[in-house]
């Protein structure tokens, strides 16, 4: 088993409707009954963000996502899959059930 | 080069892709596989001349990489866990689908959806075909470096990702062999038209390759129309092969060619296939019209006897599908044979292929037949500076040279 983690990717400030949430939860409980769920969560919007540098003496905290885009990632899945094959079906699942495009990219083994 | 040496050279290309295959199936790693079957070959090279050729050689070559590739595991810090690892993938690689073919196994995981097209050809043609680095280079006109890099990139994704070595499941089989008939294709016309001018014209270890890897997708997907119409096509243009190139290496026109020395076999066996199609009454496809196209052309038994209608009206279909430049131009070829050179040249003037060397060759062809020579002889200037294929150079420069007033 390897893992991925999907990123939903989401270019404006509009959050889920009721309809998409319960879609996500269908997902949720599904991937928990085939066994591929690991961990998943929705994120606060880019602007909630603070940049931290701890690398020196004094921490320096900085308001803001440390790149600014039109995209952000929204919110992921954590799934456990044996090859990329079924995380890409897995992937495209979690995609329509959320209506939104999704990045698929594999942990380091 | 010595008796060895031409050998080895006929070794690799009947062995690499096979040798490769097998080694990505035992080791699950595409890295490995690829350099233990060079250096398998490179000692090769080495100890054949001096010990003699084995037996059988394939067998020689098997155990030699397969020796490397275990010795090179033991060398590793991480040992343990690759050998683990080794044996998981070599497990995890029981074949999916319906057919256990190594090669086949290979060509789908090179031709993964998730790798850009440009990516699925240069590793199928790397992996499967046994090119070399600068002859892909040279094939899609990039530098050898980046060329380099994409294959290597590639290779990291599939293992970091998890591509999986096999044949997918038959529920994902349709949406992933299209993608793999485009590569396949690309392979044969790489064999059939070869890009780089200081290789031979024709290289029949790539046509060969292409129609065997298509006739294993075929077993596998025997209901498949496109599937059926490139295996089709790929036939009715390989039964050409021997009339397309003359004795001094330059590129015969399919009205010139000595229609005796075409393969009765392969044109049979192409014949029946789109027949089979035709009755099955579906809408055909890109490969299936191209393969009707190339049916009326060995069905005449002299280039006059060529149904021109029916290969305009099969153009026209295909239009439909697919209205690209280089469809329209070729169309364009099959109308001047029925309207005129006139009405032909109308079609082609308007096309947005000035990069490429058949437009200029067209354009040159047509204008000879209206008498237009000055033109003509611009327009072969403008083809031979684009031809990258050596038959075809020598035939454009002769017929250049032929033109009224030269």
């Amino acid at each position: 088993m390897a893992q991925y983690l999907i990123s939903v990717l989401h270019d404006t400030t509009d959050l889920a409707t009721a309809e998409e949430m319960a879609a996500i939860d269908a997902f949720n409980t599904q991937l928990q009954a085939d066994g591929h769920w690991v961990f998943a969560g929705g994120l606060a919007a880019p602007g909630t963000a603070t940049v931290v540098d701890g690398r020196h003496a004094e921490p320096v905290f900085t308001d803001g996502p440390y790149v600014e885009s039109k995209e952000h990632v929204i919110g992921f899945w954590i799934i456990d899959a044996p090859h990329l094959d079924l995380a890409l079906r897995l992937a495209a699942l979690g995609s329509r059930h959320c209506n939104r495009r999704v990045e698929l990219r594999p942990f380091l083994g | 080069m010595s008796d060895v040496g031409e050998l080895i050279t006929r070794v690799h290309r009947a062995e690499w892709a096979r040798l490769v295959a097998s080694l990505a199936g035992r080791f699950g790693d595409l890295d490995i596989a690829e350099e233990m079957a060079a250096e398998a070959f490179a000692t090769a090279v080495e100890r054949w001349p001096v010990d003699g050729v084995p037996p059988v050689p394939g067998a020689w070559l098997t155990t030699t990489a397969h020796r490397k590739a275990i010795d090179r595991l033991r060398r590793e810090v991480r040992r343990e866990e690759k050998h683990r690892e080794a044996l998981m993938l070599s497990a995890a690689a029981e074949p999916l689908g319906a057919i256990d073919d190594d090669r086949l196994r290979l060509v789908f995981t090179c031709c993964h959806p998730a790798l850009a097209m440009e990516v699925r050809i240069a590793l199928t043609l790397r992996m499967v075909g046994g090119l070399t680095v600068p002859e892909i280079a040279r094939a899609f006109l990039v530098q050898e470096t980046a060329m380099s890099r994409r294959i290597t990139r590639a290779k990291a994704k599939i293992k970091a990702a998890r591509i999986p070595y096999g044949v997918p499941l038959r529920e994902d089989l349709p949406a992933r062999v299209t993608g793999v008939l485009a590569v396949l294709y690309l392979i044969f016309n790489e064999g059939y038209l070869a890009s780089d001018p200081g290789k031979e014209a024709v290289r029949a270890d790539l046509t060969a390759e292409a129609i065997r890897l298509t006739r294993l997708v075929r077993a596998l997907m025997p209901a498949d129309g496109e599937v059926a119409g490139l295996l089709a096509l790929m036939l009715l243009t390989e039964a050409r092969r021997a009339a397309r190139v003359s004795a001094s290496g330059e590129l015969v026109t399919l009205a010139e060619q000595d229609r005796g020395a075409w393969d009765r076999e392969l044109i049979a066996e192409g014949h029946a296939l789109v027949r089979a199609r035709l009755a099955s009454g579906q809408a055909p496809g890109r490969y299936q019209i191209l393969a009707a196209i190339n049916a009326v052309h060995t069905d005449a038994r002299d280039v006059r006897d060529t149904d021109w209608s029916q290969v305009v009206a099969l153009y026209n279909r295909l239009v439909r599908l697919d209205p690209s430049p280089i469809v329209r131009l070729n169309r364009a070829i099959a109308v001047a044979e029925l309207d005129g050179p006139e009405v032909a040249l109308a079609e082609v003037d308007g096309l947005p292929l000035e990069g490429y060397h058949a437009f200029h060759a067209t354009r040159a062809d047509l204008l000879r037949r209206l008498g237009r020579s000055e033109e003509s002889r611009a327009a072969y200037d403008r083809a031979i500076g684009l031809a990258g294929n050596t038959a075809e150079t020598a035939y454009l420069v002769r017929r250049r040279d032929q033109l009224a007033g030269a």
